[in-house]
């Protein structure tokens, strides 16, 4: 049973970070919480939601289509709002992407309902694999691997190639980038689209097992910020080690006290560990 | 022999490997004015840091007045009586001039009233009254500078320690720094400055203090230590050292 | 606009202006609909007011201020419903609770910076949430149906066809934090708590002692939302975690007083006359259909002040005051010169 609990957690880990990766990049490179995170995910959802629907592609198949989509809406984010509140003093940037969240998830509401639905029949619904005593659900296995292979994918992105290394100067710091001739604006737009990107291809892994309606994306907003603190912001192992621990909380708070427990157990590692290390477990 | 106002004994600091501060040792008088000089980077911010308890010396004892303030709180300090400016200036930006030292003002009165008389007296006294409602944010550097000093002053100190309140300031302004700083001494101040404009701090200073690298390298009457040797050596090497990079 | 700028040069009176205008307005219009609108207008905008103490003045973004809310909207409930205390008392119980939980649980967070002291208080909220939806001495998810009491200001309970008696009662709540908002910002506090807002290290070295003035401004804020959060009980009659302890909650605070100005007595006031009309009035003009139209057009509106006027609605009226002293003050040495 206890084999169990952690295989389910760690699985939930690894999507979590997938999550927490573009979060803990808006907030390492451009400093601000992106409360509208959570809210690329629900988008996301819905965009595998309807292409399922109307068309019959299974999420797997216009998991492409939703990253590009959200990678779109994340630039136009910086574009037309993010841009102008970057610089602005004290709570200005939060309100911004605030009201952003506030707008997505009321639009989804007003075109799609608050109805919750799930995508019933994909290619992986119902599959099980079994390991011994321990049941591997299909959907969450494949998006745990997926997620997994995200994370190292924006990882070497971000530490091997030109983009990345401007991008990581930028984040360290801004003004000595600008001097090293680093177009931080051009930065800062690619960072919230990567950022809706991998939300993007989260949020379409998630969708064949997690039910689809305006507020999916909320708690793990939530839980991705928490993870990103923990994880140090900016790093995105971090965010991954963050996840993965998050993840495994989650479970065994759920197994050893109750479901009802398993976020405030969550949130409760995070207020302990940040009083022995302030900046997270892998500040950068 | 009377006790002095400031005892720095053996003060070391160090930032992983780097050695910021080597048992450094000196005193400051009562009612004198010690000048702390050196080449960038010879530890001087960070010797003030230690003195006014932003940083706890890694060795060392810091002693004001008879009490050991070593690793104590900044604002405990202060209210011991020693105040302290930064070198990079810190307004409160959204606050005006005269809100500003109304705030340092207030560790000694309660009422809104008695700080703003305070205040009053201050802004006279450096040359801020014209400026008393601008917001602190938008004065000009020197300004600023003025402001930082205004803003410790505040808090009637028995010692205050500025750290280059000179820097990026024109000939007058210099001038109306240095006239201040005198006065103050005449009033039974005592301070201790760091900076790096020599045409502002020999003339007034009773005895300097000469850190290069961490160590304290001179220690006499500012006529002694222009024509020191190892003084003139840590000057020149920087001054070396610069037109090196350049080429 | 001349009055606006009159309000703005003259805070005292403008204040008392506003307040007398707002404590009229319901006694005038007798709908009873406007009076429900103006009574969550002036809780919310009380809330911003408690939350501006922490925040505006002292730079501490909390997040998590649902949880105090809720501290006291259960504290009064429960003393009433198993020990038939006086919400009056539980709301002074409930405030003491809430300052109590406010000091132990941000004192260890004061030292985080920025943003992670954000998301600590996001998560202590987060968790207060859980806590009572899974205490059972509470009644857990399924919140508490508050007792009929006899009617009367005693019980803090009327006829639920006159509203008239609640909003005076948030009403005075509401004119006492403001005074004590008023008092804060002008005394030795509020000075030290804007210093620490702006520049800590420079406060601490003008000797302000800057964990004791956070811990504080957190209690009093913590204490005056608290006893909002017991009206609240009171005058809904039913609370659940969810309704009380949401995200949502803490949230609202934080947009509304940003969105009217922050560190400024007059932002909460806008901003929640803002959030609380706008919400009100479309769901009575398009119907109760659930669609959040008034959540979209509030998202816009967020989002387009934070793009274009960062310092909220008051920034706004500033700006305006500031041009108009100049001309007037350009009109003025001309004159002379003349
Ligand atoms: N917080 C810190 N962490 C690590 N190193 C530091 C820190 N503060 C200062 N240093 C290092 O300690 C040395 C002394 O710095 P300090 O600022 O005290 O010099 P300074 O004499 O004030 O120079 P300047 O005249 O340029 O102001 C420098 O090498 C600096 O890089
Ligand atoms: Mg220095």
């Amino acid at each position: 049973m206890i084999e169990q609990v952690a295989v389910s957690g760690l699985l939930m880990g690894l999507i979590y970070a997938l999550v927490a990766v573009g979060l803990s990049l808006t907030w390492g490179v451009l400093d601000i919480i992106n409360f509208a995170h959570g809210e690329y995910l629900m988008l996301s959802m819905y965009t595998a939601f309807w292409l399922y629907t109307l068309f019959n592609m299974d999420p797997y198949v216009s998991l492409p289509l939703a990253a590009l989509l959200i990678f779109v809406i994340g630039y136009l984010n910086y574009k037309i709002v993010i841009k102008k509140v970057i610089d602005a003093p004290g709570l200005t940037a939060l309100l911004a992407t605030f009201g952003l969240s506030l707008l997505f998830r009321n639009l989804a509401q007003f075109f799609w309902t608050p109805n919750i639905r799930f995508i019933s029949n994909t290619i992986v619904t119902d599959k099980k694999i079994e390991l011994g005593s321990v049941v591997l659900g299909m959907p969450q296995l494949v998006a745990a691997i997926g997620s997994i292979i995200m994370v190292f994918v924006i990882y070497h992105f971000i530490t091997k190639t030109k983009i990345g290394k401007a991008i990581q100067a930028t984040a360290q710091d801004k003004s000595t980038a600008r001097l090293m001739g680093i177009n931080t604006e051009k930065i800062y737009a690619l960072t919230l689209a990567i950022a809706g990107a991998a939300a993007g291809i989260a949020g379409s892994f998630m969708s064949t097992f997690y039910p689809v309606y305006p507020e999916s994306g909320m708690m793990y907003g939530l839980l991705g910020f928490v993870i990103v603190a923990l994880g140090g912001f900016g790093n995105i192992m971090g965010a991954l080690y963050g996840g993965i621990i998050i993840g495994l909380a989650e479970a065994f708070g759920a197994y050893f006290l109750g479901t009802q427990f398993k976020y405030a157990v969550v949130f409760l590692i995070y207020l302990v560990v940040i009083q022995f290390k302030p900046r997270g477990l892998f500040g950068w | 022999m009377v006790q002095p106002m400031l005892q720095v004994d053996g003060v070391t600091m160090k930032f992983g490997s780097l050695v910021a501060n080597n048992r450094v040792t000196f005193h400051v008088n009562k009612g004198e004015i010690v000048g702390l000089i050196g080449p960038n980077g010879a530890g001087k911010t960070t010797l003030f840091n230690c003195i006014s308890g932003f940083y706890t010396p890694t060795e060392g004892r810091v002693v004001f007045r008879g009490t050991d303030i070593t690793g104590m709180k900044p604002h405990l300090i202060c209210k011991l009586g020693l105040t302290r400016t930064f070198q990079i200036v810190k307004p409160l930006k959204e606050m005006t001039v005269k809100e500003n030292i109304m705030t340092g003002a207030f560790l000694h009165v309660n009422t809104r009233r008695e700080a703003e008389e305070s205040a009053d007296e201050i802004l006279e006294m450096t040359h801020l009254h014209d400026k008393r409602d601008q917001l602190a944010g938008s004065l000009t550097i020197a300004d600023k500078k003025r402001l930082e000093v205004a803003r410790a002053l505040a808090t009637r100190p028995d010692m205050l320690m500025l750290d280059e309140p000179m820097a990026g300031l024109n000939q007058t302004e210099v001038k109306e720094v240095m006239e201040l700083c005198v006065s103050l001494k005449e009033n039974g101040l005592t301070l201790m400055i760091v900076e790096h404009i020599m045409e502002g701090i020999m003339p007034i200073a009773d005895r300097v203090v000469v850190l290069n690298a961490g160590e304290k390298i001179a220690e006499d009457v500012p006529e002694v230590v222009v024509n020191d040797e190892n003084v003139i050596k840590a000057y020149l090497g920087e001054r070396y050292h610069a037109q090196s990079k350049k080429s | 606009m001349v009055i606006i700028r009159d309000i703005l040069r003259d805070q005292k009176k403008g204040i008392a202006a506003l307040l007398v205008l707002i404590g009229l307005l319901p006694f005038i219009i007798q709908d009873n609909n406007f009076r429900h609108v103006m009574i969550m207008f002036v809780l919310f905008a009380a809330l911003g007011q408690a939350w501006n103490i922490i925040t505006g003045y002292a730079g501490q973004t909390s997040f998590g201020h649902a949880a105090f809310f809720g501290i006291g909207a259960y504290a009064s409930t429960v003393l009433l419903w198993k020990f038939d205390v006086s919400p009056w008392i539980g709301m002074l119980v409930g405030g003491i609770i809430a300052s109590l939980v406010a000091c132990v649980v941000s004192y260890p967070c004061f030292k985080l910076s920025g943003h992670y002291f954000a998301i600590a208080t996001l998560a202590i909220g987060e968790i207060m949430l859980q806590l009572f939806v899974s205490w059972e001495y509470v009644e857990g998810a399924t919140g508490i149906m508050l007792p009929i009491k006899e009617k009367g200001l005693l019980n803090m309970q009327f006829h639920p066809a006159n509203k008239l008696p609640y909003f005076y009662i948030i009403y005075l709540l509401f004119v006492l934090i403001v005074s004590i908002a008023y008092i804060i910002e002008r005394s030795k506090m509020g000075f030290y708590l804007k210093a620490i807002r702006e520049n800590p290290d420079a406060a601490m070295a003008i000797g302000i002692d800057t964990t004791k003035y956070k811990l504080y401004a957190m209690a009093v804020s913590a204490f005056l939302t608290a006893i909002v959060g017991s009206f609240y009980a009171q005058y809904v009659m039913y609370i659940d975690p969810f309704m009380v302890f949401a995200l949502r909650i803490s949230m609202q605070i934080v947009l509304l007083t940003v969105l009217g100005g922050l560190g400024n007595i007059f932002g909460p006031i806008i901003g929640s006359a803002i959030l609380i009309f706008l919400s009100q009035y479309t769901r009575i003009i398009l119907g109760g259909t659930g669609k959040g139209v008034d959540l979209i057009l509030f998202g816009l509106l967020v989002v387009v002040m934070a793009c274009y006027q960062p310092n909220g609605i008051v920034g706004l009226f500033r700006k305006f005051v500031t041009k108009r002293r100049r001309e007037v003050g350009v009109h003025g040495t001309a004159d002379v010169a003349g």
